[in-house]
């Protein structure tokens, strides 16, 4: 039994999972354009993390001890807005204008338009070399904060994260947690017919990493994990998160094609009828 | 008269030592590059602050816009050739386009590697950086220079870039001078022509200014120590005081300092110009020394250049 299990905070983030879904996919609607499939299957990561686990301040978004969370996989930009619009750090009405010309809300995150980005991402492979500089300078400091990176699957084909997962072994970063959407989808196929990963768990283990696998949208099961961090003194934590990509809507899952196509009205009216179990 | 002739690596080293005793936000990132980089005094006072990634330079450049997210300056060091073209997109995206204050010291450019070839020769770093916003660009001529341009760099909030040689040059700045981000500094006055250098190549101006003033003819000399931002009200002078401009780099002519000047130069106040750099063309074997010789980047050869302008 989980610590957390049928408590009120699950239910909660149950909840605003589901809502951050549903605004993704009005975002990209209304744009015309995004990757709603992987913003679907990290939506319960970052609920998690923004809603309970992560110490950051939308009020006082650059004090120096807070903690830092990147989102490698920079295409699930719509699922990063709402959940900072939940959080305080952007405003409702912002989302709106995901995409559009002159808007702060580029198609992938700009930490110099939008507070509480850490890092501009969008080319894969980059969010964990800087993850790893963050927990060295938190190290460098004896500071207590904390440095968490989100990365794809597929992502971790780019051989950059490869040699960041040595450094931050040899650096001994236990302030280090990197969290894999193992949705098993990359852009045009599953990722063991593309190149395959597996035995995924393994490599990390191989490089150093104290490894989790745990269920990416069990919020008792995420829970749980966020709070034993760090497992091993000395080490960088891999949280394989098993997702399904598309979660939560049933045309969308495990379908391929909804890497980046775009819902219409309709498929909207679906979505948010099996989000929240509302009808328009 | 011999003239003394210094390895601008060791005022780097040194300057960088003393900034990190000054200021405890200066770290030293290395891509195993500890004596390539000279920086073996910094990592023996400074062990936990000095951070060796191994071989490893897109890793590395991202652990620079890391530890500039948590507030520190990094000094993110490596052979030019392999910072800029191995880590490029993390030059682009992670410290150009994110403005992280990482400051990237691409280190025995140009073609100061001289016989282990084009590979690890750096010769196009100059037209690489300079594409992408953000980045200021800075090439230090002599020792004095490369002290004051590093802690203005450090100085300064932004990403930098800043080109080092390993190739002997003398002192061409006085003990007093003070390096300043995007200007120049006019070394010699004349009227005749201009010669704008940048790098190992700025002592070399000065000898052309040398043989030049022989014949009759005054040579300014421009040491542009700041590729980007551009001083473009020297070279705008220049164009309009002089006959016509050479620009001298150890670089390609394709998009480096002679390409930003020609940039100017065109729109503002067309002028003539010769380009003295890398024409294009990998090099072929031979010392640094020699490769000079063998592309005209010499007093002779731009003296010979100027002359030409003259005709």
């Amino acid at each position: 039994m989980h610590k957390y299990a049928d408590n009120q905070t699950v239910t909660d983030l149950r909840k605003a999972a589901n809502q951050i879904r549903l605004r993704s996919l009005e975002m990209v609607h209304r744009a015309g354009t995004g990757h709603p499939g992987g913003d679907l299957s990290c939506s319960d990561l970052l609920a998690t993390l923004y809603l309970h686990t992560m110490r950051v301040d939308p009020a006082s978004p650059s004090r120096a001890d807070r903690d830092r969370f990147i989102l490698s996989k920079g295409h699930s930009s719509a699922a990063l807005y709402a959940t900072l619009a939940r959080t305080g750090f952007l405003s409702d009405t912002d989302l709106d204008t995901y995409m559009e010309p002159g808007s702060k809300l580029n198609g992938h995150p700009d930490r110099n338009k939008v507070s509480g980005v850490e890092a501009n991402t969008g080319p894969l492979g980059h969010g964990l070399p800087i993850a790893v500089g963050c927990a060295l300078a938190a190290k460098l400091d004896d500071a207590v904060w904390r440095t968490f990176v989100l990365t794809g699957d597929g992502e971790l084909q780019e051989g950059s994260n490869w040699e960041a997962a040595m450094s931050a072994a040899h650096y001994r970063l236990d302030n280090l947690t990197l969290i894999v959407d193992r949705n098993r989808f990359q852009q045009g196929a599953g990722t063991e017919e593309t190149i395959h990963l597996e035995p995924l768990a393994d490599k990390w283990r191989a490089f150093g990493w104290h490894v989790v696998e745990v269920n990416g949208h069990d919020h008792a099961a995420l829970l749980d994990c966020f709070e034993s961090l760090p497992f091993v003194a000395g080490k960088p934590t891999c949280v394989i998160a098993r997702t399904v990509k598309g979660k939560g809507v049933s045309f969308i899952e495990n379908r391929a094609i909804w890497h980046h196509r775009v819902p219409t009205a309709d498929e909207l009216r679906i979505a948010r009828q099996e989000l929240l179990g509302e009808t328009v | 008269m011999s003239v003394k002739l210094f390895d601008c690596r060791d005022a780097f080293s040194e300057t960088l030592v003393q900034l990190a005793r000054e200021d405890g936000r200066v770290v030293a990132v290395v891509n195993d590059s500890v004596s390539s980089t000279k920086l073996k005094m910094f990592s023996k006072e400074f062990a936990t602050r000095f951070i060796n990634v191994g071989i490893a330079e897109q890793n590395m450049i991202g652990i620079g816009a890391g530890l500039a997210n948590g507030g520190k300056i990094p000094f993110v060091c490596g052979a030019s050739c392999f910072l800029t073209a191995r880590g490029m997109e993390q030059v682009k995206v992670d410290c150009g386009y994110s403005r992280r204050n990482v400051k990237l010291c691409g280190m025995s450019s140009g073609m100061a590697y001289g016989e282990l070839g084009p590979t690890h020769h750096s010769i196009e770093d100059l037209a690489w950086m300079r594409a992408i916003a953000n980045i200021t660009v800075v090439v230090p001529a002599d020792p004095i220079e490369t002290a004051s341009a590093l802690r203005a760099i450090a100085a300064f909030d932004g990403p930098v870039f800043f080109r080092l040689s390993r190739m002997p040059v003398p002192n061409v700045h006085a003990h007093d001078y003070q390096f300043k981000i995007g200007t120049s500094t006019c070394l010699r006055q004349g009227n005749d022509v201009a010669i704008i250098a940048t790098g190992v190549m700025v002592a070399r101006a000065l000898g052309a200014a040398d043989l030049l003033a022989e014949q009759g003819v005054s040579a300014r000399v421009i040491n542009m120590s700041t590729i980007r931002p551009l001083d473009t009200r020297a070279v705008i002078a220049a164009a309009s005081e002089t006959n016509g401009i050479v620009t001298a780099e150890e670089a390609t002519v394709f998009g480096g300092l002679g390409g930003a000047v020609a940039e100017v130069v065109a729109e503002h106040k067309p002028a003539r110009m010769k380009m003295l750099g890398v024409p294009g063309v990998f090099a072929p074997t031979g010392s640094a020394e020699w490769l000079l010789e063998h592309f005209g980047l010499t007093s002779e050869g731009i003296q010979n250049a100027a002359l030409q302008l003259l005709r």
